[in-house]
């Protein structure tokens, strides 16, 4: 066993380890929130989950983003077979594992993630200038100032470095191959290091192909296993998550509100239209309606804020934001990942807290004022826009809900329509009898 | 205008074919009554037999619920799935998006389970049928932009129905920057027609007004009473009400005389 298999065995380990812990954080966190079933209708989940997630079809309303996105999606799916290798080569010590066995398969593969590397590295490049020079208005809201920034720009130097890594890789070994060195196997005419190993490379040392070679693999690796340690505190995780996300995302009817079945039951009884009257009291208890904290949201709702990836598509088609509102979609999703990931925190340092027992005194309202809330016309825009089937509209009418039901506040003006529509079963308070419209003609 | 009630219906023996639901603009706000009464004058042209529930409707509940009031919205729904099923009520027209969302999306769960269209879709039926026809040409040559509903559009996907409806007509339809899906929403619903908007650049009405004014269009063609209001006084906002009218679909079908 050399030097380097040692190295990397460690690291391993501790990358799983780390990992593990992070991961399993992130699944806790998203079950703060409470139970909901969410696995009728099979067939039509995993439909959403080949055409939303694999197939992008929500990205390709925006063709531009669409095609450079799909460029490093698509480089990131076929780099994990690259990664096996890398990790069988990091156990053995061996180099290219797969390309004896593999033939010409395996310079089809390596080809293919040279010409999808190279795609992405353009397509990173475009992202980069879109941010820092084009400046493009929907990653310049008030909450992308800061953090959420500079972590997308982290990832998108980290995915630089990653295929800067491959490149220097593969093209110093196709020169070493060229030279007849031993245990450098034939991978076949790469399309891209073919002619660009030759080209930088040709003319250096031996030594110091081997070491550009060794450097190019440690940096694909380190970047890897930085990225997997990285992702969980980032807005990146809709990598994985993009998945279960559009398995199970909503499939009523996106008008559709939930049904609350306590507060329909209370009302029966209150008309009279049960035959059990007075089986269900609510008063007793003075529940909780509505959301004021994660805990209160399903942990489907949770589930979007960490699937979210925090592009603004939903921020840039509100009404209310457009129109120079306070709320935005995409803040709001980002205050329930901040919110549910603070509580994960205190549970952390405190693990003999259990949840049901958890206060700091905080809830959602700390990060998302009334003013946001009220300002939304439930358009259903900014669900219509998320790539990955986020529902922000959810969480805002929960937080309406708890508002209204719980602490009984909310917009003045309000009131004097609940007061009509209660009174008379009209919204507005008129004078006139409902059906004064089909006495007048046209 | 004679208009039955169910009431009247079922005391004469009868069960109608379709109930009207006319909703609170319908039945309250002035500029919506006339698309009540157009609605009930293209019924009565289809001959199809119909009634209302006359002063046993009440709001369905919508901006109630949306506001966070469930409370409020149990109570008005539950009355109502009470009436509309001693009626025995199986088919319901509406000219409101908002009553045909939670018509047709939120009473089943409260145990009201209809066949619910708004009446963009049964113009649309009528119409491809021959059962009704275009009347008059008060709008000939005139430009027309199609504003989506987000409660028909969006939250109900029925984008293409109230488009077909107007491709019956001779005038140019032109679509304004952002629509279907992408449709701006006039800034009423989730019970902002009941109060101000919250501090920002502008309204939400006069965004969307700009973008159909852009069009160059005549007349703004709606399918939602809100969207009706919302748009209206967005024309009157840019001082454009001498040049350019909103209208309900079905109003542009059968247009009144001048
Ligand atoms: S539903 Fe509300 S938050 Fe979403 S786009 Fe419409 S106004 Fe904005
Ligand atoms: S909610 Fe969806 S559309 Fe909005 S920022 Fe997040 S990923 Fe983008």
């Amino acid at each position: 066993m050399n030097i380097g298999q040692i190295i990397f065995i460690l690291l391993f380990i501790s990358v799983v380890y780390i990992s593990v812990r992070l991961y399993t954080r992130i699944w806790r966190n998203i079950h703060l929130g409470k139970k909901e079933r969410l696995r009728d209708q099979p067939g039509r989940r995993l439909k959403n989950v080949l055409l939303v997630a694999f197939g992008q079809k929500k990205m390709f309303k925006r063709f531009i983003p669409a095609i450079f996105h799909f460029f490093i999606y698509a480089a990131f799916l076929l780099t994990q077979i690259e990664l096996l290798e890398i990790l069988v080569d990091g156990f053995s010590g061996n180099h290219r594992s797969f390309a004896v066995s593999l033939g010409g398969f395996y310079t089809f593969v390596i080809g293919l993630i040279e010409i999808l590397s190279a795609l992405a590295l353009i397509a990173t490049v475009v992202f980069i200038i879109r941010r820092v020079v084009l400046r493009i208005s929907r990653f310049q809201h008030p909450e992308m100032e800061g953090w959420p920034s500079k972590d997308a720009l982290i990832i998108l130097v980290l995915e630089f470095l990653l295929i800067f890594g491959i490149f220097t890789m593969n093209s110093a070994d196709v020169v070493l191959q060229s030279r007849d060195i031993a245990g450098y196997p034939d991978t076949g005419n790469l399309p891209i290091s073919g002619w660009l190993g030759p080209w930088l490379m040709g003319g250096a040392g031996t030594d110091f192909l081997i070491g550009a070679e060794r450097f190019g693999w440690w940096l694909h690796m380190l970047v890897v296993f930085g990225f997997i340690i990285y992702l969980p505190i980032s807005k990146h995780l809709h990598i994985f998550l993009a998945f279960p996300n559009t398995y199970f995302a909503r499939l009523e009817p996106p008008g559709q509100m939930r049904n609350m079945e306590d507060i329909m039951n209370e009302v029966k009884s209150m008309l009279g239209m049960t035959e059990d009257a007075g089986s269900v009291d609510l008063a007793e208890e003075l529940p909780n309606f509505g959301a004021a904290d994660v805990t209160d949201l399903s942990w489907k709702n949770i589930l979007d804020a960490y699937s979210c990836t925090e592009c603004g598509r939903c921020t840039d088609e509100c009404p209310a934001n457009i129109t120079g509102k306070k709320l935005s979609p995409r803040k709001i999703m980002m205050d329930v990942r901040d919110r549910a990931t603070e509580i994960g925190h205190a549970l952390d340092r405190n693990p003999e807290i259990s949840i049901e027992h958890f206060d700091d005194g905080k809830n959602l309202f700390d990060r998302i004022t009334p003013e946001e809330i009220h300002a939304c016309t439930t358009c259903n825009a900014c669900v219509e826009a998320c790539p990955v089937l986020i529902n922000p509209l959810d969480i805002i009418l929960q937080m309406r809900r708890y508002e209204i039901l719980t602490l009984a506040s909310g917009p003045a003006e309000w009131t004097p329509m609940f007061n009509s529509m209660e009174n008379t079963g009209a919204v507005w308070q008129v004078p006139d009898e409902r059906i004064a419209w089909t006495k007048q003609d046209s | 205008m004679e208009v039955k009630t169910m009431a009247e219906m079922v005391a004469a023996g009868e069960q109608p074919e379709l109930l009207f639901w006319v909703g609170c603009a319908g039945s309250f706000d002035n500029r919506s009554q006339q698309i009540s009464r157009k609605l009930v004058e293209i019924l009565n042209q289809a001959s199809i037999s119909f009634a209302i529930l006359g002063n046993e409707e009440m709001c369905t509940g919508d901006p109630a619920r949306r506001a966070g009031n469930e409370f409020v919205f149990q109570m008005l729904a539950l009355q109502n799935i009470q009436t509309l099923n001693e009626y025995q009520v199986r088919k319901i027209v509406t000219i409101c998006p908002h009553c045909f969302n939670t018509l047709k999306n939120e009473y089943p769960a409260l145990g009201g389970h209809y066949e619910v269209i708004h009446h963009s879709q049964l113009l649309k039926s009528l119409l491809d049928e021959g059962r009704i026809k275009v009347k008059g040409d008060v709008f000939k040559g005139k430009k027309i932009t199609y504003h989506d509903s987000c409660y028909l559009g969006r939250a109900n996907g029925i984008y293409e129905a109230p488009r077909d409806v107007l491709e019956h007509l001779d005038n140019e339809i032109v679509e304004m920057a952002r629509s279907r899906s992408r449709g701006l929403c006039c800034g009423a619903g989730g019970a902002q027609m009941w109060k101000e908007d919250e501090p920002g650049r502008k309204r939400i009405n006069v965004e969307r007004t700009e973008e159909a004014l852009d069009t160059g269009a005549d007349i703004i063609a709606v399918n939602c009473p809100f969207c009706m209001t919302m748009m209206t006084d967005g024309v009157k906002a840019k001082e454009k009400q001498e040049s350019v009218m909103v209208y309900d679909i079905s109003e542009l079908i059968l247009q009144n005389e001048p």
